[in-house]
């Protein structure tokens, strides 16, 4: 089994080749980063703050611009230019938002711009060496000890070892082959062992999903779980902003003074002029906005696609919600075990 | 002083005194740098801090405010809280490392057209100095 | 003491005395408090009060029109000042809210346990000033001091300035210099100051905590969600705008905040947000006299206030 032994002669092998993004601390907290000489890379913090799907859809990006002269509109094409990179040490969960992202901005009419980056990102996941508390990814079916990816890595006492899953995780291996070692690959298999030991104890691995199989749209609208959180639920966008499968968007034209430029940007269903129109605003209270929330993660999103869920269980809302609301709270009020 | 991209200064005028000021020195034909843009506004005190960041956003490289001297005030009292306003506003751009001379107040009458154009001329030299505003600038607005 | 506060709040709803509660609610986990709404005294068996109540509850109450009904709220000293400024600009009716006080000794910070590197959370022990802290991996035993929240690292008063009842006792200002970290910025050279927030307001990313969590912030519409306002925007486009959303914010709020520190607190990328707007209250104090929002109902807010001796701005520019 590929191993790497010196991980800053990686970094700069891949960086040599394509541009590289792994998670840079700052200040205690942890974002990916475009990686350069001397960077500070904590591979060890289990979750960035921001997920990774900054990656293929990014917080803002600049569609077009408009310049107008006399009677004329000149349209001008601002699409970021796309070039190959390698997204390192994606988590499990991370990764497995990606598909969840592909069922939303792939399918007719595709997204040019999330397609043109997802075909030139490299994924490599790295395992969960040290899952949390907040964690609850397995409920979704996800691996942390062995995650999807181009490439999977395991961090262990030896190095960090390397497995190739798809072409572009081969092509990406042996344009780097110079750094890599043999190992015995003893060290993967007994951290898989550990991992999958914390899991089981870990509170919230194992939680009842059975009652949103197959439910109607609208079978949980009249629920009280709605009013009760919405009472304390501040309407921030923290959850939506740290999640890495909320996918909504909103156009917007920035007037530069000599010119428009329309860009698109994250939006949060928590806010209050989400999808607003001309009629007014489909949601007017917070408990019709979370309700949306969490009902689009948990039964608008599966009964679209073949029972997939629109969460991934990487508990960064557990985390983050500064009133401690969170999908989890949800899924048991609305009648888990 | 030769410049190759001269700085854009914008001036927010109250329209009782420092507009008359600087209509003054017009008519007075005394020269005030041509870069410097007015902006007249009824008093002082209708300067909200986010026009002097906006003005900052659309490329200006220095914001002056002139208002009627404290006690002329033509509402009496506008320019009062306009000091507060500002001073605490000056205050935190610098605390935030945005160059402390990119920003003046100054207090300029009807009868000061000399004084008005004095001031463009001695603050503009200072924008010069500083060059091009980059810790606050939106490259947006500036292709 | 969390037995003593249960059994006042239900007295107080079976009594019809009021018809809801604001409280904290215990959850998944030993820090899972999350701030909750309780109308019955069957609902109270969840209530909770301990070293992780750090939400202010204050901000609650601007929700309720609360013409015909009472509500009970459960504040720490440093919540009250945001109650006392909140009726000061008449955004709650003092008539219809009956307020407990409740004494603290400084709360907890998960979040700051993870900085330090402990995760996978599972138990919290609290004895005098050392925490023990269960994980997956293993016990840990910090510093009280190390793990407490920002805000009450830097306390500035245990004293309830509004209240019905106490639960226990109220305390005194406190003579912690809370702004040390002011003081520090403003030692630094500008460029080094500019370093430093370009670094702190870069990792923002715009989601708005800080403003729905603070107190101070009620605006029905905030000028920021105001489309006709012309800097509306969901996300920060770039490095203008991350620092325009911020100035704006911290000078909307000077004079008004009364530096409860929930800004800080809720930061997901944990900005030192507070360090703007004590940097606010540092300025009044200094220019224009000691000044502290919500340790009364009456006084008057220093920006539509004046003297005329106050300060030229100028001032900014000699140093002070």
């Amino acid at each position: 089994m590929k191993l790497v032994k010196d991980l800053s002669a990686l970094y700069e092998a891949i960086a040599a080749v394509q541009e590289l993004y792994l998670p840079v601390e700052n200040k205690g907290r942890v974002d990916f980063k475009l990686y350069e000489a001397g960077a500070n890379v904590d591979i060890k913090t289990l979750k960035t703050v921001r997920s990774a799907k900054d990656f293929f859809f990014t917080q803002t990006e600049t569609l077009m611009g408009f310049k107008v002269e006399g009677k004329n509109i000149e349209v001008e094409d601002l699409r970021p230019e796309v070039r190959p990179f390698v997204a390192f040490g994606v988590r499990g969960c991370d990764a497995r938002s990606f598909e969840v992202l592909d069922k939303v901005f792939l399918v007719d009419p595709v997204d040019t711009v999330y397609e043109a980056r997802r075909k030139a990102g490299t994924v490599v996941t790295l395992a969960c060496g040290r899952p949390e508390e907040t964690c609850f990814c397995t409920n979704f079916g996800i691996t942390p000890e062995a995650p999807a990816g181009d490439v999977t890595t395991w961090l262990t006492e030896e190095g960090l070892y390397w497995q190739a899953n798809t072409d572009k995780g081969e092509a990406l291996t042996a344009a780097i082959a110079a750094v890599f070692t043999e190992g015995d690959g003893k060290a993967v298999e007994e951290q898989k062992k550990a991992i999958s030991d914390i899991i089981a104890k870990l509170p919230l691995a194992n939680l009842d999903m059975t009652h949103l199989e197959g439910v109607k749209e609208e079978t949980f609208w009249g629920h009280p779980v709605w009013k009760d959180i919405s009472e304390t639920c501040l309407a921030c966008g923290t959850c939506t902003y740290v999640c890495p499968t909320c996918q909504c968007y909103d156009v917007r034209d920035f007037d530069c003074g000599n010119g428009i430029e329309r860009f698109r940007c994250w939006d949060s269903c928590m806010y209050s002029d989400f999808t607003r129109m001309a009629h007014g605003n489909n949601r007017n209270t917070q408990d019709q906005r979370c309700r949306q929330r969490y009902l689009h993660k948990l039964v608008y999103f599966p009964r679209r696609n073949e029972g997939m869920f629109g969460c991934v269980g990487c508990g960064r809302c557990v985390a983050k919600c500064p009133s401690k609301l969170n999908i989890v709270k949800v899924i048991k009020a609305l009648g888990g075990k | 002083m030769q410049i190759e991209k001269k700085p854009l200064i914008v001036a927010f005028c109250c329209n009782w005194c420092s507009y008359a000021g600087a209509d003054l020195a017009g008519t007075n034909r005394l020269n005030y740098p041509a870069n410097v843009k007015i902006i007249r506004v009824p008093c002082s005190c209708r300067v909200n801090p986010l026009f002097i960041l906006k003005a900052f956003q659309r490329g200006a490289d220095g914001v002056i405010i002139c208002g009627c001297h404290p006690g002329d005030c033509h509402y009496t009292t506008g320019n009062y809280y306009a000091r507060r306003r500002i001073t605490l506003l000056f205050s935190m751009l610098s605390y935030l490392g945005i160059e402390k001379n990119r920003v003046r107040l100054e207090w300029v009458s009807a009868a000061e057209g000399a004084k008005f154009a004095a001031t463009m001329q001695s603050f503009a030299e200072e924008i010069a100095e500083l060059g091009e505003c980059k810790r606050l600038e939106d490259l947006r607005c500036k292709k | 003491m969390q037995e003593m506060i249960k059994s006042k709040l239900a007295e107080l709803l079976s009594t019809g005395a009021v018809t809801k509660v604001i409280g904290w609610k215990r959850g998944e986990n030993f820090y899972d408090v999350s701030p909750a709404a309780f109308e019955s005294v069957e609902s109270l068996a969840d209530f909770v009060y301990d070293d992780f109540c750090g939400a202010n509850l204050s901000k609650f109450l601007v929700k309720e029109p609360g013409k015909e009904s009472k509500v009970a709220v459960v504040l720490k000293p440093c919540d009250t000042f945001s109650l006392n400024q909140l009726i000061k600009e008449n955004r709650v009716n003092r008539e219809n809210i009956f307020v407990l006080g409740v004494p603290c000794e400084g709360k907890l910070s998960e979040e700051k346990m993870r900085v330090m590197g402990i995760v996978g959370l599972t138990g919290c022990k609290v004895e005098g000033d050392k925490v023990t802290v269960e994980t997956l991996y293993g016990t840990e035993t910090l510093d009280k001091n190390d793990v407490l929240l920002t805000k009450c690292a830097t306390c500035h008063s245990k004293k309830h300035v509004i209240f019905d009842e106490l639960i226990g006792e109220t305390g005194e200002d406190s003579d912690v210099d809370r702004f040390v970290g002011v003081a520090e910025l403003e030692a630094m050279s500008e460029d080094e100051r500019y370093e430093f927030w370009r670094n702190e307001l870069s990792r923002c990313i715009r989601c708005n905590a800080c403003r729905n969590a603070c107190p101070a912030c009620t605006c029905e519409k905030c000028v920021f969600d105001n489309d006709a306002s012309g800097v509306a925007a969901k996300s920060n486009a770039n490095s203008f705008e991350e620092n325009m959303f911020h100035i704006i914010r911290a000078y909307h709020v000077a004079g008004r905040c009364t530096d409860c520190g929930e800004c800080s607190r809720v930061c997901p990328q944990h900005i030192p947000l507070h360090l703007l707007n004590r940097k606010f209250i540092k300025d009044i104090n200094t220019f224009y006299g000691d000044f502290q929002a919500g340790a009364d109902a009456e006084s008057e807010h220093p920006l539509v206030h004046f003297t005329e001796n106050d300060p030229e701005p100028s001032i900014v520019k000699e140093g002070k």
